[in-house]
């Protein structure tokens, strides 16, 4: 068993908040969240990066001061010029590790050490040594890998000098694509796309024809519905050998979610405290054990979720 | 490179089973690619699929023809399953496959290491789409070709041609999912099986077809519709990416990702064989034997016609295009994103 200190990250945040509301979303992580890594980045659409320049720099900083470790996240698809570029400048950071979300970004982190993002697809032993031969030192698991084989992956790499991190919280990333399904939803393009997805902190909903609540959109990434909730996993999880355990950022009070994740990691708060404060956040979906079991998400995990009283 | 400016391109085409393989050849296919009856690739479908050794006869007949037998190990195994991926790549290698497609790093590393003669080529579901993604794998693996992602225009690809040592395959013909393929959890968020892991896309034992008084078509894949048709309307098979939902920016429902429609480049082929495309594929390993045939023929004499710098006529292909619907995709602008 890897001997790391188990640590609560936030993963990047993938909706496209206001740039002011995004700058102190930051800033109150930095002042009020007990979360150790804050992986920060555009990793949906490279057309909206540029509106978070101004205010990136004050949030490394305010980050860093409060003890925080930065990674830089790069985008997770690439299409035009713009997205190679971007994934160049990102990849390209010396100021700090990291986190490659496509394989483009893999060319400009061999030989010194980096994350590997949950867009890349790694779901066994042998394809994190080949990474790990290049220095790749963290693994955020793709969603759909269910906890049996995370489990085997980390009894199966306990030789080699990586960690492993999984989404414990929020939305659950499904499918990416070339085409703006925000940009669709409104009868324009990704050209003329006006940003339109900033109408949604956490993405735009689908319902079926039938009125379930179905997906929901974030510019050319689709989403879970529902929101992946993992805090009643969190100690066999971590028996298995994960030692990081990522928020995905949403618009609900995620100081709230970080300390109840904390807190149980801790011991200073029971799995039923835990679980009780991460009721009445207000989600606009309820809450599933997404794909742990290696189930179907979608039909089984809402209805455990609130069995379990998360709902 | 002929008097026109063309290379002449590799036809490679489906095969399902040894039937269609044996049909494909005898059509005109340059290589086929086909799978084992496992979870080992990306058509992982009940009825499909070929056992060792109708692998084995299959190669000896394509080989005797002059066709090619490119092997599908394009998924990616769960930590502690590698041992059925390995056997798959062993089993290639021992019947002279004339190249694996794979996807996973791990299956290409081993790929590489244990049979460095084999020929490997980039599955779609890698999903490298740029010169710097396809170059890493050409640097670790040894890949020789890419088949591109179904996400860039013609004149990405000519670009990216210029910036890559290996050739180049792009879909031309056949269904097309939305979503960047290897990227894809929809089926497994509904159905319990992955795309990635399992090689299933929306799974034929979670389709339901529901009739009412009116004769209104509902379809629903697992608990979810997925869409509903009117008498007059043909339906289409419920995937998750070609649904109709309701939205909020929506008066009416919609097809919130892509209508069911067959992508169909014929009217692109010069353009993508000037492009530098070594090689056009043709999608559909789940179709009939007289639907590989009558593809894989005129997209035969379509590149001949077009080598020979006659005009190509691919007009009777509509018919064969689900609800004779047909697109060019990513492919001719960008307007399509």
């Amino acid at each position: 068993m890897r001997n790391t200190a188990a640590e609560v990250t936030l993963g990047p945040c993938l909706f496209n908040w206001k740039p002011e509301a995004w700058r102190d979303f930051y800033f109150r992580i930095a002042d009020e969240a007990p979360v150790g890594t804050v992986y920060l980045g555009e990793v949906i659409c490279s057309k909206r990066a540029p509106l978070f320049d101004e205010h990136c720099g004050a949030v490394v900083d305010r980050l860093r001061a409060a003890g925080k470790t930065v990674v830089y996240s790069t985008l997770s698809e690439v299409t035009q010029a713009i997205d190679r570029k971007l994934i160049e400048a990102v990849a390209s950071r010396q100021d700090g590790l990291v986190e490659a979300n496509d394989g483009a970004a893999l060319p400009y982190l061999q030989g010194r050490a980096h994350h590997i993002g949950p867009f890349i697809n790694v779901y066994n032993e042998r394809s994190v040594t080949v990474l790990a031969r290049d220095g790749a030192r963290n693994f955020c698991l793709p969603v759909e890998l269910p906890a049996a084989s995370v489990g085997a992956l980390c009894r199966a790499t306990q030789d080699l000098d990586v960690t492993f991190e999984v989404l414990v919280f929020g939305r659950m990333p499904l499918a990416l694509s070339a085409r703006c399904y925000h940009a669709r939803a409104h009868g324009r393009t990704k050209d003329s796309c006006r940003f339109v997805c900033e109408e949604d902190a956490d993405g735009l909903e689908l319902r079926t024809l039938s009125g379930q609540p179905f997906l929901a959109v974030n510019g050319v990434q689709t989403l879970s519905h529902d929101f992946l909730n993992l805090i009643d996993r969190l100690k066999v999880l971590r028996d298995m050998g994960v030692s990081r355990f990522r928020l995905s950022p949403h618009s609900c009070d995620m100081v709230r979610v970080a300390t109840a994740f904390r807190g149980l990691l801790d011991g200073t708060i029971t799995a039923c405290e835990a679980a009780e404060a991460l009721i009445g956040l207000n989600l606009p979906g309820p809450f599933s054990n997404g794909f742990y079991h290696g189930k179907a998400a979608l039909s089984r995990g809402p209805h455990e979720g609130r069995a379990a009283g998360l709902q | 490179m002929n008097d026109n400016g063309y290379v002449r391109p590799e036809l490679v085409c489906p095969a399902g089973t040894p039937a269609a393989l044996r049909t494909a050849v005898d059509a005109g296919a340059d290589a086929v690619y086909c799978g084992l009856q496992n979870e080992t690739n990306a058509r992982n479908f009940p009825g499909l699929n070929f056992t060792p050794a109708e692998l084995e006869t299959a190669i000896g007949y394509a080989h005797a023809r002059n066709a090619k037998v490119l092997l599908a190990v394009n998924t990616f195994p769960r930590a502690g399953e590698f041992a059925m991926w390995r056997d798959a790549v062993d089993l290639g290698a021992k019947l002279n496959a004339d190249a694996l497609i794979v996807a996973d790093l791990g299956v290409a590393d081993y790929a590489a290491a244990t049979h460095p003669n084999l020929r490997l080529h980039l599955s779609v579901q890698a999903g490298a789409s740029s010169p710097e993604a396809i170059r890493y794998y050409c640097g670790q693996f040894g890949v020789k070709r890419v088949v591109l992602p179904r996400i860039l225009t013609v004149a990405e690809i000519a670009d990216l041609h210029s910036q890559i040592p290996c050739e180049i395959e792009a879909f031309v013909f056949g269904n097309i999912g939305m979503m960047a393929e290897g990227r894809c959890s929809l089926t497994n968020y509904v159905c319990g099986v992955s795309t990635n892991m399992d090689g299933v896309c929306s799974p034929a034992a979670d389709v339901h077809y529901e009739e009412d008084a009116e004769r209104n078509l509902t379809t629903r894949l697992g608990r979810y519709v997925i869409d509903r048709f009117s008498a007059e309307e043909s339906a289409g098979y419920p995937t998750i990416c070609k649904g109709r939902y309701l939205c909020k920016a929506r008066n009416e429902p919609y097809y919130a990702f892509e209508e069911p429609v067959t992508l169909n480049l014929s009217a692109l082929l010069p353009d993508l064989m000037r492009a530098g495309v070594t090689a056009l594929k043709i999608e559909g390993r789940q179709r009939s034997r007289a639907y590989v045939r009558a593809v894989v023929s005129a997209f035969r004499k379509a590149v001949d016609d077009i080598m020979a710098g006659r005009e190509a006529s691919l007009a009777s292909l509509v018919a064969l295009t689900e609800g004779q619907r047909e697109t060019q995709g990513a492919y001719r602008s960008k307007t399509w994103r």
